[in-house]
């Protein structure tokens, strides 16, 4: 068996060091709008008492969801044995430690108060669920930055497999723990679904992997390396499948609120006249997210065109940005309701009517700066460790056995 | 029925609740603990009192807005400025309200019903479990607070919250008053009037301005204190909790709804 040779990303090119300069000034951008925003106080956003967590917090979400589940190829190369997929595990890792970094700064720079960090780092209470969950990421880097060290340096070897299950087991508990978020909230009539933290792991394989091909095709573009057609015909098949389930558990999710009767009025919203949120439950979540994606990654017309799953796997993100933007957004929006069999005439609150929401332009900045910090950091770290395979050729017959 | 206050005994759970908390948090850390303590500051506050309201819906006028303006006053909300080009509709959504009034009117018999709407202070408190550094809290004597110097604004609270009480600080704030410290970025709500209380007065501000203006809707007091008015007035006739299913139980209640 021809040995794998891990090579830095080594490119002088002017596509590497262009491509940094744009994510830099991207970033740069969204560092800007996030001090308008702490300057002045979050007046200048869309967001208010009534929608509490906007644009950012969707952005963090996806960043944070597809963070675990870009773990998968690494889970599946060294802890399930694939070896089609063991060449990519590093990538793997430090593409899931970036995407964990990007959501985490759009999370913390939309905080009231992003100065009292050392205060949500030193004191918690250990019965919220955030609490843990920022244990659960600080756990993330450390364990998947070891997964990492195990991967690359022959003298751990041995410890491969045992951190591979450790960081197998912990990704799981991460997304559970996102998915949980919303999962505490008793009140709010689109989240009370035991459904929802299963929906977050299938949801974050998907965007996961979406992640992965992209930025593995790129970053073998940028280094003129070589991928093999078996592959990325591997990956496309996975993708398919994540695909196929994430719309499965949706539907799988309204047909329960469906038959909740107290939780008609949500679904209605949802999946009739919520207006914009409707349309982006449709035409973004299903058609673009799902339906477009699955023809193009099963359609025998694009069998091998990679710029096929590119584009495929570019709307997988696309839909699961509405998706989650529909869950955070439509399912504050809703009116909850506190007064049932009455109807509210007047409040000064907003009662029992839906939430007005235009994101402004600076916390779509500070979102937008989330995906660019998660590129760069696996940018530098492709360029600075050992990563990515010399090549992915596909490997002679019969060596994958 | 005899029982017409739907409290749940649920001394049983918080022990063992509370118990298994504390052991777990002293093994792990210690220090880490010392600080959650300290952030509810429950000096010389006791647990032998539980303040709440009863609030008669019958008594509650139509367009009647007195008690929301004295809250405003006594903490410090009207000092508030509006921030300068902003839409009256995203100032409505954005300014901080303690307490709103709503009018409902019920879906088969077309009855009109006003009442005011804040913090229930509730005994097992949704905002107060999902804080991540415990800066919300609630007091021994049932306050439901936010300690505003380690809140960091991640409005988790404001997720929680089933009556949607809370108000998150969108601009900054120039002047406020000393009893109601306030800063952009941290989210508040109403405490019950805890500057009075802490002075050793007995009312809140809305209550005083219901009952200038004659309609005598709000009852405050100790619901733990058998013969304080409030607890007789629950005693004797039906009241409710606003979304009783969630077994919040509760500090303020509401009759004639
Ligand atoms: S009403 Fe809301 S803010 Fe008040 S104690 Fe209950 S959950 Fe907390
Ligand atoms: S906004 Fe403040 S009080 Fe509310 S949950 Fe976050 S830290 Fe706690």
């Amino acid at each position: 068996m021809k040995k794998m040779q891990y090579r830095e990303l080594y490119c002088s090119s002017p596509r590497y060091w262009g491509g940094l300069a744009f994510l830099a000034f991207i970033i740069l951008v969204g560092m800007g709008a996030a001090f308008f925003m702490e300057h002045n106080g979050h007046f200048v956003t869309g967001m208010s008492n009534q929608i509490v967590w906007g644009l950012p917090h969707v952005f963090a979400i996806f960043l944070i969801v597809a963070a675990s589940g870009a773990l998968n190829v690494a889970s599946i190369g060294s802890v399930f044995g694939g070896p089609m997929y063991k060449p990519l595990g590093r990538f793997s890792g430090l593409l899931s430690i970036g995407l964990l970094a990007g959501g985490l700064v759009v999370l913390l720079l939309d905080l009231g108060r992003p100065d009292r960090l050392i205060v949500a780092m030193t004191t918690y209470n250990f019965k919220s669920i955030f609490a843990w969950n920022i244990i659960l990421y600080t756990g993330f880097f450390t364990i998947v930055g070891l997964y990492l060290w195990a991967m690359m340096d022959r003298k751990f070897a041995q410890f491969k497999r045992p951190i591979g299950f450790a960081a197998f087991f912990w990704r799981l508990a991460l997304t559970t723990g996102t998915g949980s978020i919303f999962g505490f909230l008793v009140a709010r009539e689109a989240y009370d679904a035991a459904i929802m933290a299963p929906m977050f792991i299938i949801m974050s394989f998907s965007y996961g992997l979406a992640f992965f091909i992209i930025t593995l095709m790129s970053a073998y573009w940028w280094a003129d390396r070589t991928i093999g057609e078996l592959r990325l015909a591997k990956l496309k098949n996975l993708l398919g499948v994540f695909v196929g389930a994430v719309l499965y558990f949706a539907l799988v999710y309204h047909l329960t609120n469906l038959y909740i009767t107290q939780h008609h009025g949500v679904e209605r919203f949802i999946l009739l006249d919520g207006g914009i949120y409707t349309s982006m439950f449709w035409i973004g979540q299903v058609v673009i997210g799902g339906v477009i994606p699955l023809f193009l990654l099963y359609s025998p017309a694009f069998g091998h065109s990679r710029l096929a799953l590119a584009v495929a796997s570019l709307m997988v993100l696309l839909g699961g940005f509405f998706q989650v933007y529909v869950i955070v957004i439509g399912g504050q929006a809703f009116p909850m309701n506190l007064f049932p069999g009455k109807q509210v005439l007047e409040s000064s609150f907003f009662d029992g009517v839906v939430a007005a929401y235009t994101p402004s332009l600076a916390e779509a900045l500070l979102g937008i700066a989330g995906v660019a910090v998660a590129m760069t950091l696996v940018a530098i770290g492709a360029r600075m460790l050992r990563v990515l395979p010399e090549s992915l050729e596909d490997p002679e017959e019969g060596e994958c056995v | 029925m005899s029982h017409n206050n739907d409290q749940p005994d649920l001394r049983r759970r918080d022990f063992i609740g509370k118990t298994v908390l504390a052991a777990g948090a002293a093994s792990i850390a210690p220090g880490v603990m010392l600080t959650v303590a300290n952030a509810g500051s429950d000096a010389g506050v006791s647990s032998k009192v539980r303040w709440g309201m009863l609030i008669d819906a019958n008594k509650c006028a139509d367009g009647c807005s007195a008690c929301v303006a004295a809250c405003n006053q006594e903490n410090g909300i009207d000092l508030i400025e509006r921030p300068a080009g902003q839409s009256d509709a995203m100032w409505d959504a954005q300014r901080p309200q303690w307490i709103h009034k709503v009018k409902l009117k019920d879906n088969l018999t077309g009855e009109i019903t006003n009442l005011p709407m804040m913090c229930q202070h509730c005994e097992h408190p949704p905002c107060v479990d999902v804080c991540p550094t415990g800066a919300s809290f609630k007091r021994a004597d049932g306050l439901v607070m936010v300690d505003r110097h380690t809140c960091i604004g991640c409005r988790y609270c404001m997720m929680a919250c089933p009556y949607k009480a809370r108000s998150f600080i969108h601009q900054d704030v120039a002047a406020q008053r000393t009893g109601t410290p306030r800063g952009k970025g941290c989210v508040e709500s109403c405490n019950l009037c805890v500057q009075r209380l802490d002075a050793g007065d007995q009312t809140t501000a809305c209550q005083d301005a219901c009952n200038r203006e004659g309609y005598q809707a709000i009852l405050f007091g100790d619901l733990k204190n058998p013969d304080s008015e409030i607890a007789r007035a629950l005693k004797a006739h039906n009241s409710r909790q606003i979304r009783a299913d969630l077994e919040l139980n509760t500090g303020v209640r509401y009759s004639n709804i």
